[in-house]
């Protein structure tokens, strides 16, 4: 089924996985050089949608279990790097560059706000450059090219969060903490990857993969498996290594938050599937004991500890933030039930609560941007003042819940049913029950945002540059809770991909 | 497969989408035009399964096109129109959404295929149709609005957790006739029977239909349990343990019924007695009772939404349907006054009218399968209709003592739509044939046979004879604010007293328990508060180095998991 299409590039087709992530590369060091403000919106918004046209095209290339695999500069792999693309980070390359294109309009509104002007033509050269990190995470085949666009990304992420600090100066001690943090999180992950290679005597994924599965597993590469999902996992914020994330959520620029929410993490979580599944394979025992043993007591503590806080904020930026942790408790359990429907119930919720989370924060945004701040006590009644707004973020809420008719739905349907296939009821109901969490608290913001007076009723509804994106998003949260077809599919070829690993297209790479 | 076809929900739907757009007057005619058009769509749609759609993996039959189903369809449809048609002078942009969605929700669970849709639009009834009483807009109807969808959603949740259990027995998610038996079924079987309002699942009905407006009355009597009345008709037609609830529901609403003073309250109650008849039919089994369930379900809709109309046009007029307060009205609201007689006659079931033409069929069917007991039960049972919704309601609403209440007589739409229902129900009791071409089975008989006019008329008659005297001699005096018509003292004063005294026992032991756990709800959450709170341990923001242990302790145990695990 799977086919090799080995690098002859001639035409420029041929070369759209490497574009994918050159365009915006390319082009974020153009937004300083030409140093104008008016132009830099235009080409980041470009770039962005041309890597986002690549990204569809992509898929409908691999969706139906095809891989293919490009050659930098006509290297080939294991010595050269290779980008290699499949089902699975086809559709991660697509959540990325879907949502990176579609928070750009909102950028134009939102940063005038929030981030101080001479900053504006910087916000856009990082934000491309967080986005190229993002997608070259993604598209790469190199064990250590992932950790050069990692860092290319994280050091982006910080400044973009710093950039907070014109609205609360809390953000610069955010982006500190997430500094360092990340930092440890990237040297844990390269440490492994150093392993690896003294292991395996390769970087590249491929050929570590198929190094492991002939002459099997030894200290050197159990120690690297640690190092690497440690240190990934810390950048998932898997629950005890998530402290970075409130506060970076937070205090980011709105703009930032959505983009940031809805892939960051995503892309992580990628990295870490494509680990685990892929490079090590999950038939070793030490794996199963690393999912069965840390990976599920850690998801399901996420889905309730940090339900919990988010019930009890004050802050609905801050409570959306406490809730993607609990969220990435229910794609690391999908994870953690090791079968194809547990992996494509995963994947489906990283899609899905990727728009759903970014719809949520845009809402937030517009709220901000007009009420000054995210405070439950500030947003009082902006329902009957900011209809449209209000009324998108209702409609996430009800995707963030898993209310049947939105794309939580699925998701989290698909993940009981996985649970189901092995027989573990009790982790079919703890997702149920920390599901009525969630009622919880979007019932609190849907009773602040409608049930009281506003504040001030002469504030006006968000400009249409926020709100066009913001219903972009809510309603593909409805779409896709109607629709399944396109993200099923796809998360269960991804599936499939990972759990075959490289072992079908793995042999035909060295040669 | 054809895919040319919109299923007649989605016409609701659509409309419901649009209508908030439109301008006033014109909504009052979409609305009204609209349950036409479906009803001619369903009158010619093909039978057969008509639509699918994927749904994760699951092939869900949107439009399953049977008589039974169409049916219930068209009589969904005419009730629609007639619920709108009498609501024209309604301005309400909730109302008239609510009302779409709800008559289009309803129809799309009758055209359900499977329990999956059925789960679907069973719940869209439920969300939909609590509107109409919130539509009311006061405190009292708030709360009662958000009692009855608790039971309502409630129901919905019991539903598809038998519908998953069902699929895992079964393999299948086919909506057909069911055996009782397993987890599954029970589930599903309640499922229906709260929304049937089953004995001690009614009260729901008696408290949620009083307290719609006026007009959402009149939609809420139509839809939502006759939709229960389908559902068990599908799924569990020849289940004789239906035939006893069945029974028990015609008998216990009479005595509420003829104690009660709300007239909407009494009609509320009434219905559930009606809704005992189409339960014991489907009991039965036979194709001649689920023939006359279907035609009594017909039947009913019909005058239960006149007589909801015409106590609602009182209602609009005076500002009230107290029994104590009314009186008299047949001076000033002749019209309705008629309507109502006719309603009344054709819930007593009066030769000539509806409800004569398909209760009897129900009658004979459960004598013809020899449960005489049952026979007996509801003959009595009919009895108590006549005497509280017989006589009891245009009785106290229209003659009785004058209440010197002179309101203007009802508004022409009112009239027209409940001419229309009286039209209906004249013409369905003279002229049965139509409605028995309809049923789902062939219908060999006759209603008009010699033996049933004369008991029907003597039941009647002589309901009408009590009545007369005990009014004659004065027992029952008219000031009473709830007026006793039975003849049983003891059910008016010795059993509310009886139930009154342990109720107060379960209510104590009730309340005690309720606040144990209270408080220690209160107690779990204000501990809950303490750790996972804004200030609480677990939502802090801990120091870097916080984070570096946790790396190092994260890192130890996965080294030590995969090295010994």
């Amino acid at each position: 089924m799977a086919t090799e299409h080995v690098h002859v590039a001639r035409t420029l087709m041929d070369h759209l996985p490497v574009l994918v992530v050159l365009v915006p590369f390319l082009a974020a060091p153009l937004t300083v050089l030409l140093g104008s403000q008016r132009l830099a919106w235009p080409i980041a918004f470009v770039s962005s949608l041309v890597s986002f046209l690549i990204s569809i095209k992509l898929l409908m290339q691999v969706i139906d279990g095809g891989v293919i695999s490009y050659h930098i500069g006509g290297w080939a792999p294991p010595l050269g790097i290779e980008y290699r693309i499949d089902a699975a980070n086809a559709f991660v390359l697509l959540l990325v560059s879907a949502i990176g294109t579609i928070v750009m309009p909102y950028t134009v509104q939102s940063i005038k706000s929030e981030i101080s002007e001479r900053h504006h033509t910087l916000f856009y050269t990082m934000y491309l450059l967080c986005f190229t990190g993002l997608l070259g995470v993604v598209a790469t085949g190199d064990a250590f090219n992932v950790f050069v666009f990692l860092e290319i990304s994280s050091l982006s992420t910080y400044v973009l969060v710093a950039m907070g600090a014109k609205a609360d100066k809390r953000a610069l001690t955010a982006a500190y903490d997430y500094l360092i943090m990340g930092t440890i999180g990237a040297t844990f992950f390269v440490i492994g990857i150093g392993f690896l290679y003294a292991g395996t005597g390769t970087l590249n994924m491929a050929d570590i993969a198929a190094h492991i599965s002939t002459n099997g597993a030894d200290r050197t590469i159990e120690t690297a498996f640690a190092f690497i999902v440690v240190g990934m996992g810390l950048k998932v914020a898997i629950y005890p290594l998530h402290l970075w994330l409130p506060n970076a959520y937070t205090y980011a620029p709105s703009a930032v938050t959505s983009f940031l929410a809805a892939t960051a993490t995503k892309v992580a979580i990628y990295v870490l599937l494509r680990f685990m599944f892929s490079v090590f394979q999950p038939d070793f025992l030490f794996e199963i004991n690393a999912l069965r043993w840390i990976m599920i007591p850690l998801a399901l503590v996420a889905m309730f500890a940090a339900s919990l806080i988010a019930v009890f904020q004050s802050d609905l930026k801050r409570m959306l933030a406490y809730s993607s942790i609990a969220q990435i408790g229910y794609i690391l359990l999908g994870i953690g039930l090791l079968s194809a429907t547990g992996l494509s119930g995963a994947i489906v919720h990283l899609f899905n609560h990727g728009i759903t989370k970014a719809a949520l924060f845009m809402g937030v945004g517009a709220l901000v941007l007009r009420s000054g701040s995210s405070f439950y006590a500030r947003i009082e009644g902006m329902g009957k003042v900011m209809p449209w707004t209000s009324f998108a973020i209702v409609i996430a809420g009800l995707s963030l819940i898993g209310v049947p008719g939105t794309a939580g739905f699925i998701s989290k349907w698909v993940l009981v049913q996985a649970a189901l296939e092995q027989g573990w009821w009790p982790i079919a109901l703890a997702v149920v029950a920390s599901s009525l969490l969630a009622i919880i608290y979007v019932w609190r913001v849907i009773e602040v945002l409608y049930m009281a007076q506003p504040a001030d009723p002469t504030r006006r509804e968000a400009p249409l540059s926020m709100l066009i994106p913001l219903w972009i998003m809510a309603l593909s949260t409805i779409w896709f809770g109607l629709d399944t077809d396109m993200t099923m599919s796809a998360a269960r070829a991804a599936a499939d991909g990972l759990l075959n690993g490289f072992s079908i297209g793995g042999t035909s790479v060295g040669h | 497969m054809m895919v040319d076809i919109i299923p007649t929900a989605f016409l609701f739907f659509l409309a419901a989408m649009v209508a908030p757009f439109v301008p006033v007057v014109l909504r009052s005619v979409l609305l009204v035009a609209l349950p036409i058009l479906a009803g001619f769509q369903i009158w010619y749609l093909p039978e057969g399964m008509l639509l699918q759609v994927g749904f994760f993996g699951f092939e869900l039959e949107l439009m399953r096109v049977d008589p039974m189903a169409r049916i219930f369809g068209l009589v969904f449809s005419l009730a629609a129109f007639l619920g709108n048609l009498y609501a024209w002078h309604v301005r309400d942009t909730v109302q008239q959404v609510a009302a779409l969605l709800y008559a289009g929700s309803a129809i799309g669970a009758v055209f359900a295929g499977d329990l999956i849709t059925l789960f679907f639009y069973w719940e869209g009834t439920a969300i939909a149709s609590v509107f109409l009483i919130w539509a009311r807009r006061t405190e009292g109807a708030y709360h009662t609005g958000i009692r009855y969808l608790v039971v309502q959603i409630g129901s919905g949740v019991i539903l598809i957790a038998g519908a998953a259990l069902f699929y895992r027995e079964t393999g299948s998610i086919a909506f057909e006739n069911m055996t009782l038996g397993s987890l599954a079924t029970w589930l599903i079987f309640l499922s229906f029977g709260i929304k049937c309002a089953f004995p001690l699942m009614h009260n729901w009905l008696q408290d949620a239909y009083p307290a719609a407006t006026v007009t959402g009355t009149v939609i809420l009597s139509a839809f939502t349990t006759k939709l229960a009345v389908y559902a068990l008709a599908r799924g569990f037609a020849g289940t004789e343990i239906l035939i006893y609830i069945g029974a028990i529901m015609t008998l216990f609403p009479i005595f509420y019924a003829v104690i009660e003073n709300d007239l909407r309250r009494v009609l509320a109650y009434s219905l559930n007695n009606q809704l005992g008849f189409m339960v014991v039919g489907i009991g039965i089994g036979t194709e001649l009772a689920l023939n006359g369930t279907v035609a009594h379900a017909f039947a009913h809709i019909l005058y239960k939404a006149l007589l909801f109309m015409s106590v609602g046009a009182v209602l609009f007029r005076t500002g009230t349907a107290k029994g104590s307060e009314l009186g008299g009205l047949y001076r000033t609201m002749p019209l309705t006054m008629i309507f109502c007689v006719i309603g009344a006659a054709s819930i007593s079931a009066f030769p000539l009218f509806s409800g004569f033409v398909t209760k009897s069929l129900i009658l004979s069917a459960s004598a013809k399968e020899h449960y005489y007991y049952i026979w007996a039960i509801l003959l009595f049972a009919s009895a108590g209709v006549f005497h509280h919704s017989g006589i009891k309601i245009p009785y106290f609403a229209f003659f009785a003592h004058d209440s010197g209440l002179r309101p203007k007589e009802a508004p022409p739409h009112m009239l027209i739509a409940m001419g229309i229902a009286s039209f209906f129900c004249i013409a369905v009791g003279v002229y049965p044939q139509p409605l028995y071409a309809l049923l789902p089975y062939e219908v060999e008989y006759i209603s008009y046979t010699t033996t049933h006019v004369i008991t029907q008329m003597q039941l009647l008659m002589f309901s009408a004879l009590a009545f007369t005297v005990l009014m004659r001699t004065g027992i029952y005096p008219p000031e009473l604010r709830s007026v006793n018509l039975d003849s049983d003292w003891s059910y008016r004063w010795l059993l509310p007293r009886m139930i009154r005294k342990i109720a107060t026992v379960v209510a104590a032991i009730w309340n005690g328990i309720l606040s144990f756990l209270t408080q220690r709800l209160k107690n779990i959450i204000a501990g809950l508060y303490h750790s996972h709170g804004p200030e609480g341990r677990m939502a802090s923001t801990w120091p870097t180095g916080a984070m570096v242990i946790w790396i190092s302790v994260l890192l130890g145990t996965t080294l030590i998991v995969s090295f010994f695990g």
